[in-house]
């Protein structure tokens, strides 16, 4: 094993962890400040439940979104020292000013919103969650922008052999970040959705399950209640959040697709092999490969068949239009080997790898499912919303215990839709670290192989100790937090708000709770 | 002007990391008072309460802290991490389990949990100060890098004399800095408590972090960072003071003031160097030679003009609206989450 296999493993792994949490931080944390808008706005009760109990599980998840992308802000330099010594004249600024800007906010009145309920003035309550979410939609934008630029380098010169900002509007006005961020946006909100309505969809089955709602005979729901918590206004908390969630999850698929289809066009301008890898193309076309069969994994296109195939969809993707040809492999290696080489330099940064054959081809198995697991778990998601909006006109969902089973599973669609996308975007754009742009917009000459980014002072059995303690480590949180969040929906509203489990029991303690220096959301 | 930005931008990180030492040196040091301290549940609930609201605030002062680092001084932030590899993932490792731990705790009702995760609060805090303090007093001591600013000689090249005297310095001072702040923010049996402990602790636990002081300006002090370190020191006889006349506030703040100073007296020495080398002394990291260009610091600049008194403003603000002591009575029941 090269240490640079174990430093890309580390960042893969790491980075997809992270954003496994970081699309339900955004989207979530948008849903519930909508949810304490409208509780504050109209006065009802439902809101103010809702607000509480997604609330809480956002708050169990966004804990773990900080930890581990406190990895991410040491890791370029303590793996990728090569890699942060070239491109930091550019790439360090964004990532300050995401934690300047947004993380500061962010962290500072989140924890106001926790500990201020019933302490601070209720707008101003409500102006802390805004605050908070507002700015990790924010630091969003910023790390998209560091990112976008390793697809795209704009607004710099080459002055002695490293990039140098020279523009930083050109930087921060990246077409490719300018896009990323919707998109990224619009999937954030997709996994909230999704969570929304398989969350709420076990509650209104648990109701009927529970023998407190029934359908009548016209086959709308006839709402029951029960004291405490499960009372009627429990029913409206379930079903609002599952309609609301289908809506939401449909809008972000409409949402990516657009924006999607948008980013498909610099790519075909930006990275022509990452088009034609997504789409395991050897030769120039104007199709749209649904399946193609053969060995994908073989580094080499001789042997796969586009099995279906839809005429100028390709084309449509890539530029607009019915006809143009997009590029395929067989096109583009003899034009990347000319520009680039056909050997990585004699070079000691290259280590072993130094004067090697360069593959130009990131790996075809990956870049083409990655690219049809992005798009068709998200429709698979955004279609089964539509269905469940439909069912859910009577005001509740079936008894069957597999459907409830379907909704709850079906959470994890556009997650696995949002990791598709980055490996996808990340592994397209090997064995570049900093992608070369031949398009006129970029600036040609600004580029860097993932070879040589790898630090050289780290050994092997560094990389390798780290590895195997993040990855046992974040697999325990994992379970952890799936185990917590459970514990928690299972306890429906009532694990949010106390207040609702005790039903008229008075127990001494109570009385403490009266008392105004009582912190409402202790620790 | 642009000649100076890579100055300032040096005391701007210096800044940084002394305002990381300053608030989230009290709430690593109420981490792991958590297990040397607290005496039943209760105790432990109102030290976490007494950093509740904003310790994951204090925590971005690391994250600014590095990320400026990579932004206005890359050579400085690639060579620093790559070559304290091992520290820093133990540092990570560190924080990762004390924030959730923080959150995770009282997710759930039952001793053997609860008493897991304070022990991740107490040895993740142990483990994110004493690998914090190993790294600064390096990047002011010395690592042996080459020519390319990459570490020579494994793995433990960093474990040296230095390492170990700024890990026990940054993890004393946090033990103190976190008395004086609980027993500025408790009431009750926790108070006395903590009062206790600091005026007991503070008269050793500043050894290392003088000494630290001490080492760096033996090779390279002036006039004023000399007095700096007197400074301080008397700083630390007035907080010891405070505490005895029973002066929470004055007691902390002057613990507090007596660090700035010494993180000053130690980056006033070392500058222009950034990070030396103990190889040869051309292959030193200096304010010049490992800083981003012009343009980028200049630009870094504006956000930060625009940016650190906003945070400082929100940060001092969320402190006020969170001023009130806490004590064991405010502590309400642990709730238990029942499945429906
Ligand atoms: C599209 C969004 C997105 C992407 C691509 C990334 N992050 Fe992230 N990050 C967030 C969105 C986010 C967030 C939603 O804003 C988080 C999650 C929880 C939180 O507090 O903020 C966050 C947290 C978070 C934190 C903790 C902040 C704190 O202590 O409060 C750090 C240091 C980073 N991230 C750094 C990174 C780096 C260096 C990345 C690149 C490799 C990265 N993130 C990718
Ligand atoms: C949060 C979403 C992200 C995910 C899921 C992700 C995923 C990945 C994956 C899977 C790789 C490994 C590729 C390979 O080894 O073939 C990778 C590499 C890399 N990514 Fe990302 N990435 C994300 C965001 C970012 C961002 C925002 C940046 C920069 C700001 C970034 C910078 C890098 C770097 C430097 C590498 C180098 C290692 C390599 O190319 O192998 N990534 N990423
Ligand atoms: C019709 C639907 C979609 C299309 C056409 C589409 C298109 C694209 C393209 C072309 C990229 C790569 C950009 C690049 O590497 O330059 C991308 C990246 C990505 N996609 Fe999609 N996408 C679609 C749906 C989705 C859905 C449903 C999700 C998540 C729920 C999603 C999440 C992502 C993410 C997280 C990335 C990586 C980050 C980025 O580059 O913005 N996409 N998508």
């Amino acid at each position: 094993m090269e240490a640079l296999e174990i430093a890309r493993w580390q960042f893969g792994i790491t980075t997809v962890y992270h954003f496994v949490m970081v699309p339900l931080t955004i989207g979530l944390g948008l849903l519930v400040a909508v949810m304490q808008t409208m509780w504050h706005r109209t006065g009802h009760e439902q809101y103010l439940r809702m607000t509480k109990f997604w609330g809480k599980l956002f708050l169990i998840n966004f804990i773990v979104g900080v930890a581990t992308g406190l990895v991410q802000e040491f890791q370029f330099g303590m793996a990728w020292s090569e890699y942060s010594r070239f491109v930091g004249d550019v790439f360090g600024a964004p990532l300050a000013m995401e934690a300047l800007l947004a993380f500061f906010v962010e962290s500072t009145f989140l924890g106001l919103w926790i500990f201020g309920w019933g302490r601070l003035p209720k707008r101003l309550h409500l102006m802390s969650l805004w605050a908070a979410v507002l700015a990790s939609v924010f630091s969003a934008y910023f790390i998209l922008v560091a990112n976008s630029w390793m697809q795209h380098p704009v607004g710099v010169e080459m002055v002695e052999g490293r990039p140098v900002m020279t523009d930083a509007w050109a930087v921060f006005t990246n077409n490719t970040a300018l896009v990323a961020f919707p998109h990224t946006l619009f999937g954030c909100l997709a996994v909230a959705g999704a969570f929304l309505l398989g969350i709420s969809w076990y509650h209104l089955w648990k109701r009927r399950h529970d023998g407190i709602d029934a359908v009548g005979a016209d086959g709308r729901v006839v709402v029951g209640a029960r004291t405490g918590s499960r009372d009627a206004v429990d029913h409206a908390v379930w079903l609002r959040s599952a309609r609301a969630g289908a809506v939401v999850a449909m809008i972000a698929f409409a949402g990516t697709g657009i924006t999607g289809d948008l980013q498909g066009k610099l790519m075909f301008d930006q990275q022509p092999m990452k088009m034609a890898a997504a789409e395991a193309a050897c030769h120039d076309g104007t199709g749209f490969s649904i399946l193609s069969v053969g060995n994908l994994g073989a580094q080499s296109c001789d042997d796969i068949t586009a099995v279906i195939e839809v005429p100028g969809v390709l084309s449509f993707l890539a530029n607009g239009d019915f006809t143009t040809e997009v590029k395929g492999v067989n096109t583009l290696l003899p034009e990347y080997q000319e520009k680039y080489g056909t050997n990585l330099p004699d070079d000691p940064r290259y280590g072993d790898l130094a004067g090697t054959e360069i593959d130009y081809l990131p790996v075809m198995e990956v870049t083409y499912w990655g690219f049809r697991i992005m798009i068709g778990f998200g429709a698979i998601a955004a279609a089964a919303a539509a269905a469940a909006l439909w069912v859910l006109r009577r005001g509740t969902v079936p008894e069957s215990r597999w459907l409830m089973r379907l909704a709850v599973f079906g959470i994890l669609a556009p997650f696995g839709a949002n990791i598709a996308g980055w490996v996808f975007t990340e592994m397209g754009r090997q064995p570049f670290v900093v992608a070369p742009n031949p398009d006129p917009t970029g600036v040609d000459g600004v580029f860097m192989f993932t070879a040589a980014a790898v630090s050289p002072g780290v050994s092997l059995t560094e990389l390798v100790t780290s590895l195997v303690l993040f990855t046992a480590v974040y697999a325990v949180l994992l379970v952890v937090e799936v185990k917590l969040l459970m514990t928690y929906v299972r306890g429906g509203t009532a694990s949010a708000m106390p207040e609702l489990a005790h039903t008229g029991d008075d127990d001494a303690r109570s009385g403490r709770k009266d008392d105004g220096d009582v912190l409402a959301f202790a620790y | 002007m642009t000649e100076a930005l890579p100055t300032v931008w040096f005391v701007l990180i210096a800044l940084l990391w002394a305002g990381y030492l300053f608030l989230e040196g009290f709430d690593l040091g109420v981490g792991m008072l958590m297990k040397l301290m607290a005496r039943n549940d209760t105790q432990r609930r109102v030290l976490l309460n007494t950093v509740g609201p904003v310790w994951d605030g204090n925590e971005v002062w690391l994250v600014t802290a590095v990320g400026a680092t990579f932004a206005a001084f890359p050579l400085w932030y690639a060579s620093l991490l790559s070559a304290l590899y091992l520290p820093f993932m133990l540092v990570l490792l560190g924080l990762i389990f004390r924030a959730v731990a923080f959150e995770w705790r009282g997710k759930h009702d039952s001793d053997a949990w609860r008493n897991r995760w304070d022990w991740a609060i107490a040895l993740g805090s142990f483990t994110a100060a004493a690998g914090i303090g190993a790294a600064l007093a390096l990047t002011t001591t010395g690592l042996p890098l080459d020519a390319n600013g990459d570490r020579v000689g494994g793995a433990f090249a960093w474990a040296t004399a230095p390492a170990f005297l700024g890990a026990a310095a940054v993890v004393l001072f946090c033990l103190v800095h976190a008395a004086a702040f609980v027993a500025l923010k408790t009431d009750g049996g926790v108070r006395r408590q903590a009062d206790r402990l600091f005026r007991r602790l503070l008269p050793v636990a500043m050894i290392p972090f003088v000494g630290w002081a001490l080492l760096i300006q033996a090779d390279d002090g002036t006039v004023v960072t000399w007095s700096a370190v007197v400074l301080a020191v008397v700083a630390f006889l007035v907080s010891h003071r405070s505490a005895a006349i029973g002066r929470d506030g004055r007691a902390f703040a002057a613990l507090g003031i007596g660090m700035l100073i010494l993180v000053g007296s130690i980056f006033g020495a070392a500058f222009p160097v950034v990070l030396p080398s103990t190889i040869d002394t051309a292959f030193d990291l200096t304010v010049q030679n490992a800083s981003s260009s012009p343009y980028t610091l200049g630009l870094m600049s504006i956000v930060a003009c625009i940016g650190l008194p906003l945070v400082l403003a929100y940060q001092a603000w969320t402190y006020w609206v969170f001023r009130r002591r806490v004590s064991e009575e405010s502590i309400p029941a642990a709730h238990a989450v029942q499945a429906l």
